[in-house]
């Protein structure tokens, strides 16, 4: 897109190396001149939420591994080292764990806001299939990084995660050992762990990049959904823009984030994470992280291994074909009121699942895991299909311009 | 084919073309020989193969008890069962096992069950003398096994595995 300002490079170096590097131009059109639908709302912020916490993760993370040990005998005292006697190693080990959630949560309101918005379909779709990449990117990393501790749940975690793989008919259990480097989750796991705990953000790094290339291409979509006519009038320069006000929301949810690490560091963990890891002993409830529990619920809620694991895998996958399940032509919930009911309906059985997923699996929450689970793929697979062809939208405004004049800008 | 096809094209490959696939395939065989090492280095190494056997001694394990014991990582059930089990897991029809297997087939002797203490659902360990046959159940997903290990109910698909043994003396075995 055409930026507001051209950069000029103003001392002698800036134009010796724009002939030969034009990296200053570049930034310059990337983070101050392009150009933001000035109808955003407060939920255009989570991009730059995420890309914050994707470096805070990344910095965490390489001081945590000056003095971590991934050796099974060694792995939970080096991480009980780090909170007593390494400097400020209690707050970073905090920080990192709580990271984790916090960049889930960024990350599913980031996913929300684009499936409200309708923010996936044309031009936007390779842009919404690399969120769903770096979304499985992220949720390997978190798992991969979740064993590290080698507590009681990191190592049921990866028991049952590794042997998701031997559903596969004929090569799964070849495949769940390769992945394992022995019979069961032992040393040659958690080695292989960390160095790909190390390796994985950083390739989420350069898939971020091309979701920001390709998000660069199309333009941001916005509130209306209607796409940008006249960027001079309807779009305002990102700096200072949007990088203020990506700066307040940053700042808000860092908030959540600081009161998470220094008050209730252990809220969102388990406490078995804390036993070390005892290959003979399943503790009696194991729980995932909560940013997978909703998965988790419909891989349980299936009485069958293979169709549970496809499940499971299909839940996730399914999302990067929404911009074919979606058969309406209308972007913005806004004007959708038949999609407006079922989008929330739909967040509402996603939590419901969450909550399922933390339940022991048996009696009348199997069962409503089971009505929630089909009802998840209902949602794609019928529901939007259908409502796209028989809803009547309401009226759409002709541009941005028109959307705001109507009073819009505050649907958030 | 017409005459004219074979007229608009040469005839056979050209000498060129034939070297241009060679030297593809070449390239493509060895960068799968590259590549394999790559992968191949994930696998168990030598060190994990060799693991020896293990022996146990059922004379310090009384009646209707459990012993856990640890063989190639895994834990191994030793289960010294009471006549009543026996006879429970031996009338059991096989009609009824998602999975149907014989006690029988499953025991060298009766009084001793010997099974790989690994759920085949995603490899929990279940709990033993739980679960509505009284056999074991699994924490996770919540799979019912029997007094023989045949799975019953839950998402397991298979019952569990009887590892190689053998009575090496009147009461001592040896897995593996
Ligand atoms: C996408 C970014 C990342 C995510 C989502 C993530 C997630 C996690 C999670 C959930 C844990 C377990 C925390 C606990 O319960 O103790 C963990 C541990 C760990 N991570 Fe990461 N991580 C990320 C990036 C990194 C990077 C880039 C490194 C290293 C360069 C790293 C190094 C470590 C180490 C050494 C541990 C073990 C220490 C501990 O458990 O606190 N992480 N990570
Ligand atoms: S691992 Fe035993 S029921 Fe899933």
């Amino acid at each position: 897109m055409e930026g507001h300002s051209q950069y000029t490079p103003k001392s002698g170096f800036a134009r010796w190396l724009e002939r030969r590097l034009p990296i200053l131009s570049f930034m310059h059109d990337s983070f101050v001149s392009y150009p933001t639908p000035k109808n955003l709302n407060y939920m255009w912020v989570f991009g730059a939420i995420l890309s914050f916490m994707l470096v805070a993760q990344i910095v965490t993370g390489v001081v945590l591994a000056m003095h971590y040990t991934p050796e099974t005998t060694l792995a939970f005292d080096s991480v009980e080292k780090i909170m007593r006697d390494v400097n400020w190693g209690t707050i970073l080990r905090y920080a990192h764990a709580n990271g984790a959630s916090m960049f889930f949560l960024a990350v599913y309101l980031h996913i929300f806001r684009g499936m409200y918005y309708g923010s996936y379909k044309d031009p936007r779709e390779v842009l919404w299939i690399l969120g769903v990449v770096i979304f499985m990117l992220m949720m390997a990393t978190g798992f991969l990084g979740y064993v590290l501790p080698w507590g009681q749940m990191s190592f049921w975690a990866a028991t049952v995660i590794t042997n998701l793989f031997s559903a596969i008919p004929v090569v799964g259990t070849a495949i769940t050992t390769w992945l394992l480097g022995g019979y069961s989750v032992d040393n040659p796991t958690l080695n292989r762990f960390y160095a790909l705990h190390y390796l994985v953000p950083f390739i989420i790094v350069a898939i971020v990049a091309l979701h920001v290339w390709a998000l660069h291409v199309t333009g941001q979509n916005n509130p209306s959904g209607v796409e940008v006519k006249d960027v001079k009038k309807e779009t305002v320069p990102f700096t200072p823009y949007a990088t203020m006000k990506d700066a307040v929301g940053i700042a808000a949810f860092l908030v959540v984030y600081a009161w998470l690490t220094f008050f209730v560091p252990n809220y969102l963990g388990h406490p078995d994470n804390y036993i070390e890891a005892n290959p003979l002993v399943t503790p009696p409830h194991i729980v995932p992280e909560w940013y997978f529990l909703p998965f988790y619920a419909i891989l349980r809620a299936i009485p069958n291994k293979l169709l549970g694991v496809t499940a499971l895998f299909a839940s996730i996958l399914i999302t990067a074909a929404l911009p074919w399940l979606d058969t309406s032509k209308v972007k913005s919930a806004v004007y959708r009121p038949l999609f407006r009911k079922e989008f929330w309906i739909f967040v509402a059985v996603c939590i419901g699942l969450g909550y399922l997923g933390a339940q022991p699996a048996e009696g009348a929450y199997l069962w409503f895991a089971r009505v929630l689970s089909a009802y998840y793929f209902l949602h794609f697979l019928v529901i939007l299909p259908v409502i796209g062809k028989v809803e009547k939208p309401e009226p759409v405004p002709e541009s941005i311009d028109a959307s705001i004049l109507r009073g819009e800008t505050s649907h958030v | 084919m017409t005459s004219k096809d074979t007229a608009a094209k040469p005839a056979e490959p050209s000498r060129r073309d034939i070297l241009y696939i060679a030297t593809g395939a070449a390239a493509a065989g060895a960068a799968a020989g590259m590549v394999w090492p790559l992968i191949a280095q994930m696998n168990p190494d030598a060190s994990i193969l060799a693991l020896a056997s293990t022996e146990v001694d059922l004379s310090s394990v009384p009646e209707g008890q459990i012993v856990t014991v640890k063989w190639r990582g895994k834990p191994v059930f030793v289960r010294h069962r009471t006549p009543a089990e026996i006879k429970a897991a031996e009338d059991t029809p096989l009609s009824v096992l998602p999975d149907p297997e014989a006690d029988s087939k499953r025991v060298q002797k009766p009084e001793w069950l010997v099974i790989i203490g690994v759920c085949t659902h995603l490899g929990c360990i279940p709990t033993g003398k739980e679960g509505e046959y009284n056999g074991w159940f699994c924490p996770c997903h919540g799979s019912v096994y029997d007094l023989s290990g045949r799975i019953r109910s839950g998402p397991a698909p298979t019952n569990l595995e009887v590892p190689p043994y053998a009575f090496i003396a009147e009461s001592k075995i040896k897995i593996g």
